[in-house]
Order: C-alpha cells, then sequence, then structure tokens
C-alpha cells in the first residue's frame, strides 16, 4: 500500500536565487507520477526535498501526517524507511559488492538471519536482472547495472513510495523502455507511490497515470497525464512533444524579441496520446485507468489518432 | 570590509563546532559500529605506520644533535640523554604523530567521505534512515584517537632510541650519563600529558576530515580542495592546540626537582 505525499507551497532558493516557488502538487497513492522539466529546473533539488535531504525555506511536505519539512531529527529518519529512492547514478557504496549493497539496508534495519537476507536480496536481484553480478564492485560495472542495483537496494524494504532520478540518463532505448516497464510491473507488483524525475518524453508519455511540469521556476501544471498530453497550452505541449517553437528556449527562457518574433507562427497540432504502458506479469494496476477515460470525463477531445496504437507489448516503448 | 570576510570563516568554524558535538552526541548512541571502528583503526594503522618509523628516527637524531651541541657548550654532557628524550616525549612525539594523522589518515578520510558525498553516497545512507555521523564518522573518529595514541608511544620509543643511538655512538655520550639523566629530569605526567595530546590531535584531526570531506561540494575538484583544506586547518589548528596543552601542563605540573 502506497502512502500519499502532499506537497503544498514549497519554495526554495540557493542564497537569493530562486529555484522555484510556491508548488503545491499532491502525489496520489499508489499512483505513478512523472516530474518533468528543463535541464537545471531544480528537479533533483525537488527529489532531494520531498525526502528531506534539502529543507525547503518555505512550504510543507506531508507524509502520513508528518511534515518533512519542519520535523526532528529522529522523526525523519524513521518517516524515510517508508521511502526508497533510486539516485542519478545508483548512489551504490562503492567499496561493497553489489549483494552486501543490496544486503545493507536489511543488516542495518532488520534483524532478519543471513539466509533470510540472502533470500530478499537474491529475489530482487532477480528482479532487476542482476543475476550473476552479485560479487561484482560498483566500480566494475555499466552505469545501467549501476542503476538496475540502486533500485535493487531501494526495493528491499519493501518502500511505500519510490523516488526515482533521470532512470534513463546514460541508457539506450532500449534499456530504458526494459526499466521503464520494470517500473510499471513494480507498481502493479508493490502498489507504490511512483515520482520519477526524468526529461526523457518518451517515459513521461507512457509510463505516468500522472504528469507534473516545472518551468520557470514554478509548477506549470500537474495532473492525470491524459490532461497533459491532450493540453494546448504553450509550455506543456512544447516541452511533452520536445518543440522549439514555444516559450521554452535554448537558455531556461526566450527573450521578448525571440517570442515576438514567434507570435505569427501557431503551435503545430499535438501528435496522437500513445497508450500507457501496462503491466507485463499479469496483474493490474490499482492506479490503472481505461484509455481516454480522463478525456471522455472531462469532455476534452484528444489530439486525433489518440489510443488506437495497439496495446505496447512488454518492453516496448510505445 | 563586507560582513563576509568575517562571516565566512566564522560560519565554517561554528559548523565545525556543531559537527564535533554531533559526534560525540552520536558515540553514546547504540549501537557502537565496532567492526566499522576496527577496520578503520587498521587501515589507518596501514597508512601512518611506515612514515610514522621514518619520521621518528631522524627527529629523535636532530633533536639528539641540536641538543647535544648546545649543551655541550654549557659543558653539561651528562644531561644530554634527558633533554633529548624530554624534548622526544613531550613534544616530538605528540607533533610528529599529529602531523602523521593529519596528513596521512585525514587526507585518507576527507578523500573517502568526499567521494562519497559526491557520489551521493551519503545521501543514499541517509535517505536508507542511517545516520552517516553515527555510521561511519564516530567509529572513525575514535579510531583516529586510539591509532593516534599508539602512534604516539612508537614516536616516543624510536625517537628515544634514535636519539641514544647518536649520543652515544656518534657524539660519544656514556650509557650511562643517557639512562640516569633519563630518570632525573623526565617523569610520568610527560608521558601522560603526550598521551593526552596525542589523543586531541587524532580526535580534531578525524572530526575536521570528516567535516570538510562530508561538506564537499562541486564534483571531483571539490573533493581535491575539501582533502587540502582539512590537512592545512588541521595542521593549523593541531600547533595552536599543542601550545595550549603545553602551556596548561607547565602551569599544572611542576617540574621534577634535583
Amino acid at each position: 500500500m502506497g502512502a500519499e505525499v502532499q506537497v503544498s507551497h514549497l519554495t526554495k532558493k540557493f542564497g537569493k536565487q530562486l529555484i522555484w516557488g510556491d508548488v503545491s502538487l499532491t502525489l496520489p497513492a499508489g499512483e505513478i507520477s512523472v516530474m518533468l522539466g528543463p535541464s537545471g529546473t531544480g528537479k533533483s533539488v525537488f527529489l532531494k526535498t520531498l525526502i528531506g535531504l534539502i529543507k525547503p525555506d518555505e512550504g510543507s511536505v506531508i507524509i502520513e501526517g508528518v511534515d518533512i519539512a519542519t520535523c526532528s531529527e529522529r522523526q525523519l529518519y524513521e518517516v524515510r524507511k517508508l521511502f526508497g529512492v533510486l539516485f542519478q547514478d545508483g548512489a551504490m557504496f562503492g567499496s561493497m559488492t553489489l549483494y552486501d549493497n543490496v544486503a545493507f539496508p536489511l543488516r542495518e534495519h532488520t534483524k532478519k538471519s543471513e539466509s533470510q537476507i540472502r533470500q530478499i536480496v537474491m529475489e530482487k536481484m532477480e528482479l532487476t536482472g542482476l543475476i550473476g553480478a552479485e560479487d561484482k564492485l560498483p566500480g566494475e560495472i555499466s552505469g545501467g547495472m549501476r542503476k538496475r542495483a540502486g533500485l535493487a537496494r531501494a526495493l528491499v524494504l519493501d518502500p511505500q513510495i519510490l523516488l526515482i532520478d533521470e532512470p534513463d540518463s546514460g541508457l539506450d532505448p532500449v534499456r530504458t523502455a526494459y526499466i521503464n516497464q520494470l517500473f510499471i510491473d513494480l507498481n502493479a507488483a508493490i502498489d507504490a507511490t511512483f515520482l520519477i524525475v526524468t526529461h526523457d518524453i518518451n517515459t513521461a508519455r507512457t509510463v505516468p497515470d500522472n504528469i507534473g511540469l516545472l518551468y520557470h521556476k514554478h509548477l506549470a501544471m500537474f495532473g492525470p497525464r491524459e490532461m497533459l498530453l491532450s493540453s494546448t497550452e504553450p509550455v506543456v505541449a512544447q516541452f511533452l512533444n520536445a518543440q522549439r517553437v514555444g516559450p521554452i528556449g535554448m537558455s531556461e527562457e526566450k527573450d521578448a524579441d525571440q517570442l515576438a518574433a514567434e507570435a505569427g507562427f501557431s503551435m503545430p497540432p499535438l501528435p496522437p496520446i500513445t497508450r500507457q504502458l501496462e503491466p507485463s506479469n499479469g496483474l493490474r494496476r490499482r492506479a490503472q485507468r481505461p484509455a481516454g477515460q480522463w478525456c471522455r470525463e472531462n469532455g476534452v477531445v484528444p489530439p486525433p489518432g489518440s489510443f488506437e496504437d495497439a496495446v505496447a507489448a512488454p518492453g516496448a516503448s510505445a | 570590509m563586507s560582513l563576509g570576510v568575517v562571516a565566512a570563516p566564522a560560519r565554517v568554524a561554528g559548523g565545525l563546532f556543531a559537527f564535533m558535538l554531533d559526534v560525540l552526541v552520536a558515540t553514546f548512541r547504540f549501537p557502537f559500529q565496532i567492526r566499522e571502528f576496527l577496520q578503520q583503526a587498521w587501515f589507518i594503522v596501514t597508512v601512518t605506520i611506515i612514515p610514522t618509523i621514518f619520521v621518528a628516527i631522524p627527529f629523535g637524531a636532530v633533536i639528539a644533535l641540536q641538543v647535544g651541541g648546545l649543551i655541550r657548550q654549557f659543558g653539561a654532557q651528562s644531561f644530554t640523554g634527558s633533554a633529548a628524550v624530554l624534548a622526544v616525549v613531550r613534544e616530538a612525539g605528540p607533533i610528529a604523530t599529529a602531523l602523521l594523522i593529519a596528513g596521512a589518515a585525514g587526507s585518507a578520510i576527507a578523500a573517502d567521505f568526499g567521494a562519497r558525498r559526491i557520489r551521493e553516497e551519503l545521501d543514499a545512507m541517509m535517505v536508507l534512515g542511517i545516520d552517516p555521523i553515527h555510521r561511519l564518522v564516530v567509529p572513525r573518529v575514535w579510531a583516529c584517537v586510539l591509532v593516534a595514541v599508539a602512534l604516539n608511544g612508537l614516536v616516543t620509543i624510536v625517537g628515544v632510541a634514535g636519539g641514544y643511538f647518536f649520543n652515544v655512538v656518534l657524539q660519544d655520550g656514556t650509557p650511562g650519563a643517557y639512562i640516569a639523566s633519563f630518570s632525573a629530569l623526565a617523569q610520568v605526567p610527560d608521558l601522560l600529558q603526550a598521551m593526552i595530546k596525542s589523543m586531541i590531535f587524532g580526535f580534531l584531526a578525524a572530526v575536521v576530515a570528516a567535516y570538510k570531506g562530508m561538506n564537499a561540494k562541486g564534483g571531483p575538484k571539490g573533493v581535491g580542495d575539501a582533502v587540502n583544506e582539512s590537512v592545512v586547518i588541521t595542521f593549523t589548528l593541531l600547533f595552536v592546540v599543542n601550545f595550549v596543552v603545553s602551556a596548561v601542563y607547565m602551569q599544572l605540573v611542576p617540574p621534577k626537582g634535583m
């Protein structure tokens, strides 16, 4: 059972520089959410704020009744046991083998015997496809393997909330597709709340139930995936379709001249909305909705051709 | 002069002091990480023991040479031994220990923590609900203290032996005079204050190194900067502390009457 994360009016500054301000959203329990944003908009900072590694200047993050932003250090360490976090590079402990890395949280937090630990660790390593690499050191394996090992370690304590920082950075498209399918299958299996921080459009279009977009120091939009994918709001449409036309420029935002020059052009039409990935393990996710449901309920006509692609086969990336 | 010139160093000092208190508090939290403590103690021994011996021999020798030469001019050759011993036991032992602990063990600790910081290992550990200060810093600090005391003993023995060799073999002193004058001036508190000094040095060196390493920022260059700063700060701090402890000791313990 996942836990809900309520973020309200969150603001973070480094010195005088505002990273983002007044971010309010709720990560619904048991659903997969993706946080998008151009490079350098503080997505990773946002993720670290959710687990209390960075203290926000204003606002609150409430998980199971505890406000991460203001609670005591002791409470924080307790609440963190609900979390599994996958850092960008896996953040494996360099001096330990993969096996010891994955076993580490169990050895520190539980009184399980070594044989019980072995069983859990091997189960998670099998899930992430790491069988045979138990005795390798993190320095000896590829970035993709490190990420999967990080995921295995994040999973051993049966987290209720999984935070994932750029799962697709430095991975080839095939591995990205596999890891995306893995998230869907995991969500079906453990029912945790997922937050994936990324700027990979394909991941954003096919994996989540909800999408958020951080842009220009604020949260531009957060809501169900069909709402964002069918949105004609320029920033959202530009980012989700990876276009140059729109308010986002090479540096954080375009200047007035450039925007004026583009004023005559209209945004290109939205591409069809693809189907969401479905679990490949035969399970059904609680948060799973029929394709097009949100659009029908809210009277939004999705772009022509939406949801007509075949159901994404396991491992296929849309 | 802007406020920053004063505020920046004050912030580092304040942060360091707060960190030191955190370490002391975490020391008494159950369970103490025995395994990590032993591993780290052994690691520190391996990086410091050889340099310690090579520093201690010339240290003892140079004191014997200088003091021996000076004392002969006064015509008090029979006290060469005691003078050399006092210098080695009271000052040279702890100082040589301090240099080695800060230079070898401190830099290794700072580099290790710096690398862990920029690879997000420390964040990962905190997220797993484990306090890195309790799990990693406390065992390292006390391992450093233990090894510093042991190294102090080693430096003292090697230094005194080196002094004996130079005095007796090269400066034509007599073994009897060297040994006899030893007990004429030296006393047990000399050894105790040296041990206390080296404990303080070991503690400070490890705390500074851990603090600097854990606060490294800005990628691999930040790790290099952290190591550099930790060694410089530790050296400065240790020499100041050494002076203070020596001054206090001189006031508290009267010199042995002859």
